[in-house]
């Protein structure tokens, strides 16, 4: 499967990256290389294998519903970008 | 010799006799990382915290049950948290991050009083073999190609971890490996590191690449101190639902040398084409050790080796866009300068068009182009059931009564920095050719130096285990690291 410049436009979109007009041909040519590479997988016979979702046959852990933390707002947005009473702040979403 | 150039077996002998203290200790390490800044492994220093560490050990160490690591200086890789400290994964995404919280690895090490001396290069998210990737710059090896003075990577992802350790900047270090980041830079650096079974250490706190298959383990000196260090980080974690709920064996009593009657598997798919036949007469040399120490060696088939590595490369980047997709400039790190009338749609796409490198983009791409409509199930879901013939392979190894697996550890000595550049992507994907397996099944895998090649540099075998039996990994690797011929420290250069 070959990448094109308008698949990778669209990707390029999905992942939320800016890239430049003038760098698609060049990514696109890079995701069909190693697209090409993982072509491969087509010839193993994988009829009847059902696709791995656990490394270890493990339950997953439960535990009750409820609140284990929190009441830490300070230490919470002490990284974001920008914060403004209490919230994280971004530009505006809803007109 | 300087207290860094210690194992910390040895230091903690003399810690407990009182032969120096872990301040003098941590004060020559703190001097070897200073005379070590060529190396660019460690890229933040915490002389803070690290001599107040000290302190608190020494104090410890009064008492009479002082831990293992109390007082012993270690290197942490900036993929684990680390409260109030830069925690960056090696981007630029995270510039400034200082995390409210501490990863339970380095939280357990710290409560088993072992010293930060800082934090240490890396792949950018984890994402390369080379060390090339990262927002600091390249770490370099301390080994070069005999007088050739042409700087050498230490491998990748942990490639600052393992300069570190072999450079005696730190007596030990923390490493990750979802590829083989933690097997492969051992093996270039002549060091021990292994990565243990999935779920054997939290991932709590650790910045996530691959959910399914990051873990993290030790690099260290010595296969005793790799058995010390894993015993410190390992254990259930009610924060991380894939952690364990299973006891940590005493790994360092396992160390009893005795491999008589042992079934070591070779794998008859890891004889790769073009493989330099140094690595293959390392590789024979190795099993021959085992068998005089006592091992029976077999010849056994994986036969979906040749699999892993495309399949590695779909479920590992299609992990990854997802788990990245946090890296939004919203909660942490980087927020691109906006333009009038951008919105928040501009500002995800210019946040992250300019906070991850080429390397992270491209496999964000990738997994993303991988998971979308129409293509989940021909790559994706491909990839899975891939993955569930290779964990198979292994189990029918077992089944047939595999204790352990030898293999090389890499196709090549580390190479240069920069010598790479214009490969094909692919390319450097091949250094993990022997380790993604492990990861793909979830095994415990150790990396231990064999034996120097032509060139001088030193080369690594690696040993696959069955799941949960890292005390008899760590046994089978101390035996072959005590047969082999010892690896010298490289010459010192920096």
């Amino acid at each position: 499967m070959s990448i094109d410049i308008e698949t990778a436009r669209r990707v390029a979109k999905l992942a939320r990256i800016a890239v430049p007009e003038a760098d698609l041909p060049a990514l696109a040519g890079e995701l069909s290389g190693i697209l090409s590479f993982m072509e491969q997988l087509n010839e193993v016979n994988v009829e009847g294998i059902e696709p791995m979702v656990s490394v270890t046959p493990m339950r997953l852990k439960k535990r009750q519903d409820g609140v284990t933390d929190g009441g830490m707002p300070e230490k919470v947005l002490k990284n974001a970008p920008e914060a403004r009473e209490g919230f994280f702040a971004v530009p505006k979403v809803v007109e | 010799m300087s207290l860094n150039e210690l194992t910390i077996a040895e230091a903690r002998d003399g810690l407990r006799k009182g032969t120096f203290t872990a301040a003098d200790l941590t004060m020559a390490c703190m001097a070897a990382m200073d005379a070590g800044q060529a190396l660019n492994a460690f890229v933040h220093a915490t002389p803070e915290i690290a001599m107040d560490q000290a302190r608190a050990a020494d104090e410890r160490l009064k008492g009479r049950e002082a831990p293992s690591l109390c007082g012993i200086p270690l290197g942490i890789k900036d993929l684990f948290c680390t409260r109030g400290v830069p925690s960056q994964a090696g981007s630029a995404i995270l510039k400034g991050f200082r995390p409210e919280y501490e990863s339970t690895v380095t939280a357990r090490l710290w409560e088993a009083g072992a010293v930060m001396l800082g934090k240490l290069n890396m792949d950018e998210f984890a994402m390369g073999s080379s060390n090339e990737t990262s927002c600091y710059g390249n770490a370099v090896n301390p080994w070069r190609r005999g007088n050739d003075a042409a700087p050498l990577t230490p491998g990748g992802s942990s490639g600052g971890s393992a300069a570190a350790v072999a450079a005696d900047l730190c007596l030990g270090a923390t490493g990750t490996d979802t590829g083989g980041s933690i097997r492969q830079p051992a093996a270039f650096t002549g060091i021990t590191g292994i990565k243990p079974t999935y779920g054997r250490v939290s991932r709590w706190g650790i910045v996530a690449f691959a959910s399914s298959l990051d873990q993290a383990g030790p690099m260290a000196k010595t296969v005793r101190d790799a058995a010390i260090l894993l015993q410190a980080m390992a254990g259930p974690d009610p924060k991380d639902s894939t952690s364990a709920e299973l006891a940590v064996p005493d790994f360092e009593a396992a160390l009893t040398g005795d491999i008589r009657g042992k079934t070591i598997g070779i794998p008859r798919e890891y004889r790769m084409e073009g493989m330099p036949a140094e690595i293959e007469k390392l590789w024979a040399e190795g099993a021959a050790l085992m068998k005089a120490a006592g091992a029976r060696i077999v010849d056994i088939s994986l036969p979906h080796t040749k699999y892993a590595l495309p399949a590695y490369y779909v479920i590992a980047p299609a992990e990854a866009s997802s788990n990245l997709a946090r890296y939004d400039g919203v909660r942490y790190g980087h927020r691109a300068r906006l333009a009038q009338g951008d919105g928040i749609t501009e500002m995800y796409e210019k946040t992250r068009a300019e906070g991850f490198g080429p390397e992270v983009k491209r496999r964000i791409m990738l997994g993303t182009y991988v998971l979308s409509a129409g293509y989940y199930d021909a790559y994706y879901n491909r990839a899975r059931k891939v993955r569930a013939l290779i964990k198979r392979d292994f189990e029918e190894a077992f089944g047939q009564g595999v204790d352990a697996i030898l293999t090389p550890a890499t196709p090549s000595a580390a190479f240069g920095l920069g010598e790479m550049a214009d490969a094909d992507p692919v390319a450097m994907y091949l250094n993990d050719v022997f380790t993604v397996t492990v990861n793909l099944a979830g095994l415990p895998a150790i990396s231990v130096p064999a034996g120097l090649d032509g060139k001088g540099l030193p080369l690594g075998l690696q040993l696959i285990g069955k799941p949960w039996e890292e005390g008899e990994l760590l046994n089978l690797a101390h035996r072959l690291e005590t047969d082999s011929q010892p690896i010298p420290k490289p010459a010192k250069w920096w």
